[in-house]
């Protein structure tokens, strides 16, 4: 049984403790927004934030979080309208969309220690998160304008 | 609900669909109750609501919102007020006429294209409908009346009255008004078409609440995970069945027709079997397949075999003589090696059977409803009427996801463990049981009359893998007047299928990079030979000198970088690209720093989806050409997952990428695969020209670059 807080809530789960964190926010807690992309770090689908920090949780254990504040895309905010969000609706940036909330956790976490990414600060800190569909150039110009507009 | 029901909750006004000869037509709900258990396009509520069916299978590529918007427009909806769900997996009501058949498959960028015309008459018709009810009520001529979005007006009475207040009231004749082509709207009045309108899928996958196939969960359900022969056309002999079992959280096990499948409590539990699994095969088809020497031995073999089986695909004028008179002629071999689809959601799907084990509901996300409930129900020995499909997001599909072979495979563990299941293959499974785009050979040869211009072309292509082999390698686009075009084939028993426009990926390489050398070799512009040494028609034509506009082709660019010229043609639609390339000589590597391309689509439905949908396609096609290659070595696949088998991440991604659509009011043709065929020898007719080295084995990886420009 781990202990951690969800997207501002605590919670328990029950799988073993060295459970990837993947599943047990996706099959215990039933957030399905967090994907399963490689199931070894390689792709990023996977993204959420523990303390703030972007990390993969197909390759996180449960119990590593133990205590922690886990924030999935479901909570990034509230109501689904974090700048990036809304960024992203404005630039029209999904096609597949199935990399998307690893790209928008990423991205958030480049925004909260840089208001104003350039544009290779952009490209070297999503350069581990995989879109299939190529939508690269819009998550660009979305990360931009987001900066812009947050 | 069926349909009747629905209507009795509701009160909403239905109009359902039959076949006739030429597409879809709407039909009454009389007659429809009366043909069959059916549903409909079209349904208005009284609150105005207007719920448009989809048969927009959606990949990515928006076509979810843009068969709906057609139908939409043409009735004159309140796109505000509209609704989208998904069109149940019936080809016979909703599919598109294709070679005197019904289907669903969204593939080959077909779906605005086969659904465009059908799709508006039945939005016309639900307005004629609706124009009809309105003149009965308000004792008027229907000829007098307007619509404008949501709304029958009268301009002689200044009254109006809403498509929901009509829905309340409205009747459905029993035979549907007939709508001749001249009663479409005409392009200027569009207000949907060609508009800026925002895909409905969006909002859902930047909050985490699209349904993907893999985020379906149901009371009670079990999960399985899937090993399969890694040698393909293998079967399991025997297994590790008692360890296996006694693993934390599993329930079970299950052979397959090809693999064995682990069932657990957990996704987690059923991975962790899976990879506990030892299982003995019996020899596959491709067992001993050695995919690098077919490539450099064997198929060069078949190519010079007289006695080899051939298949010619194109036969014209007479070779013999453009070759023994020419005052010129050029021969060439291409090679490009196998490509993985690697969208990014593994292939999944849920199945639940009733209690009584007579029927089956079935979650996937599939390109081809028909076809995959036609798959579950022949894996069953079901017939069709007993599956039930449920249409979800998919997380790409490029072609992989049209046979429910996954989705049948989740139905029988389901049949055999009695509950509900979800089957996930990892990344590592989707990978070694993939099905790949094929490799290939190919020789060109070509003859020149003493004009120079072009008078003799021949080309074979060599591998295994039938259409998929072929795709792509007539010219069309030019005007060569003596062709023979062959494929040769030689069986491997490797899994291959459709991968975005397929075998135009690598017969347009070897294409547009033979062309460009005798180009070269001439002194000639490429894009002056291709317009007069190749005889390219003025379709081509235009999007040559556009795009050479766009680049500023002729302008000589910063030292180290140069342009290459390229061709697409595929599903009706055509382009031109050019791609500035450098390349880092210690390291072979590539970098595309800027793109142009120039499309003719005819008319454009949704330019931002078009033009999103394009930009993918280049950069798929990038990714392809710089990367991707899936060897076999024993019949096995050697590559595992993303850290061996590599695929364009943003680094990689150029700083301009410019898509111009050509206005034209032509009816619309494919996209989704127009934007990558050009890309492979775009580059290498680019490098060309830095390094005086042709490339001619895709992928360009940096040894293999490395390795042709020292050589």
């Amino acid at each position: 049984m781990v202990a951690f807080n969800l997207n501002g809530k605590p919670v328990s789960a029950k799988a073993e403790d060295s459970t990837p964190l993947l599943w047990v926010i996706r099959d215990e807690l039933q957030l399905t927004g967090t994907k399963f992309g490689c199931g070894a770090a390689l792709c990023g689908a996977c993204t959420v934030h523990v303390n703030g920090k972007a990390v993969r949780s197909c390759t996180t254990t449960v119990g590593s979080v133990k205590g922690a504040n886990v924030v999935t895309i479901e909570g990034l905010a509230p109501d689904g309208t974090h700048a990036l969000q809304k960024a992203w609706i404005a630039e029209q940036v999904p096609q597949c969309g199935y990399c998307q909330s690893g790209q928008i956790m990423k991205a958030a976490e480049l925004l909260a220690s840089n208001k104003n990414p350039s544009r290779d600060e952009i490209v070297s800190h999503m350069d581990g998160n995989i879109c299939r569909c190529g939508t690269y150039h819009r998550i660009i110009a979305a990360i931009q304008r987001a900066a812009k507009e947050a | 609900m069926d349909r009747r029901q629905f209507f009795k909750a509701t009160g909403a006004l239905g109009f359902a669909i039959a076949i006739s000869g030429d597409g879809l037509r709407l039909l009454s709900e009389a007659q429809a109750a009366a043909a069959r258990e059916i549903n409909a396009w079209v349904r208005i509520a009284p609150d105005g609501t207007v719920t448009i069916l989809t048969a927009g299978a959606e990949m990515g590529q928006g076509s979810m919102t843009s068969l709906p918007l057609i139908v939409a427009e043409e009735m004159d909806a309140d796109w505000s007020k509209v609704v989208l769900d998904w069109a149940p997996a019936d080809p016979a009501l909703y599919g598109y006429t294709l070679n005197n058949a019904k289907q669903m498959a969204i593939v080959g960028s077909r779906a605005v294209q086969t659904y465009y015309s059908d799709l508006r008459v039945a939005g016309a018709q639900v307005r004629k409908v609706l124009l009809a009810n309105a003149a009965e009520k308000w004792n008027a001529d229907a000829k007098s009346l307007k619509t404008e979005p949501g709304y029958v007006v009268d301009p002689a009475n200044n009254r109006r009255m809403s498509y929901g207040e009509i829905a309340a009231f409205a009747k459905v004749p029993e035979t549907l008004p007939t709508v001749d082509a001249k009663e479409l709207k005409p392009r200027d009045q569009f207000r949907l078409i060609g508009k800026p309108i925002p895909r409905r899928d969006i909002p859902h996958k930047v909050n985490g609440t699209a349904m993907y196939g893999m985020d379906v969960q149901l009371p009670g359900m079990v999960y399985a995970s899937t090993r399969h022969s890694p040698v393909h056309g293998g079967a399991p002999e025997s297994w590790n069945d008692a360890k296996v079992k006694q693993m934390k959280g599993v329930l079970g096990t299950v052979r397959l027709p090809d693999g064995v499948a682990v069932i657990a409590d957990s996704i987690p539990h059923a991975l962790a079997a899976r990879r506990a699994l030892e299982v003995k095969w019996q020899k596959g088809a491709a067992a001993g397949f050695d995919s690098e020497r077919a490539l450099e031995d064997i198929y060069a073999r078949v190519h010079a075999d007289p006695a080899a089986k051939t298949q010619v695909l194109e036969s014209k004028g007479e070779l013999q003589s453009a070759f023994s008179g020419a005052a010129k002629t050029y021969k060439a071999e291409f090679r490009s090696d196998y490509g993985y689809h690697a969208q990014m959601e593994p292939l999944n799907a849920v199945a639940r059977f009733n209690p009584a084990g007579d029927r089956v509901e079935v979650w996937e996300g599939t390109q081809d409803p028909g076809s995959s409930r036609e798959a579950v129900a022949k894996a069953l020995g079901f017939k069709p009427e007993q599956v039930t499909m449920h249409q979800c997001y998919m997380g790409g599909g490029f072609g992989r996801r049209t046979l429910g072979d996954y989705s049948s495979e989740a139905a029988l563990i389901a049949k055999q463990v009695k509950k509900p299941v979800k089957l996930v293959w990892p990344r590592e499974e989707d990978l070694a049981y993939g099905m790949f785009r094929p490799q290939s050979f190919q020789c060109l040869e070509a003859a020149l009359d003493k004009d120079g211009k072009v008078s003799g072309w021949a080309h074979c292509v060599v591998g295994d893998g039938g259409v998929l082999l072929h795709t792509g390698i007539k010219i069309p686009y030019y005007g060569v007047p003596n062709q023979h075009i062959e494929m040769r084939g030689t069986p491997h028993g490797v899994r291959v299928k459709h991968w975005r426009a397929v075998g135009h990926v690598f017969n347009v390489f070897a294409i547009e990079s033979f062309v460009d050398q005798m180009a070269t070799d001439a002194g000639i512009d490429p894009i002056k030979f291709r317009i007069e040494n190749m005889n390219a028609t003025p379709k081509t034509r235009a999007l040559l000198e556009k795009v050479a506009q766009m680049s500023d082709w002729s302008t000589p660019r910063p030292q180290g970088r140069a342009l290459g010229l390229s061709l697409s043609d595929r599903s009706g639609s055509q382009g031109a690209g050019v791609a500035e390339v450098s390349v880092d000589r210690a390291s072979g590597k590539i970098r595309v720093h800027k793109v142009w391309l120039a499309v003719d689509g005819g008319t454009i439905v949704q330019p931002d989806m078009a033009r999103a949908n394009i930009e993918s396609g280049i950069l798929y096609g990038l990714s392809s050409v710089l990367h991707e290659r899936v060897t076999l070595k024993g019949g096995e696949v050697q590559q595992s997952n993303f850290h061996d088998y590599h695929v364009l991440r943003m680094s990689d991604v150029p700083e301009v990428m410019d898509v111009t659509l050509m206005e034209r009011d032509t009816r619309p043709t494919g996209l989704g695969e127009i934007g990558n065929p050009w890309v492979a020898a775009a580059i290498a007719n680019g490098v060309y020209r830095l390094t005086g080295k042709r490339l001619t084995h895709m992928p360009f990886t940096p040894e293999r670059v490395k390795q042709t420009i020292t050589a």
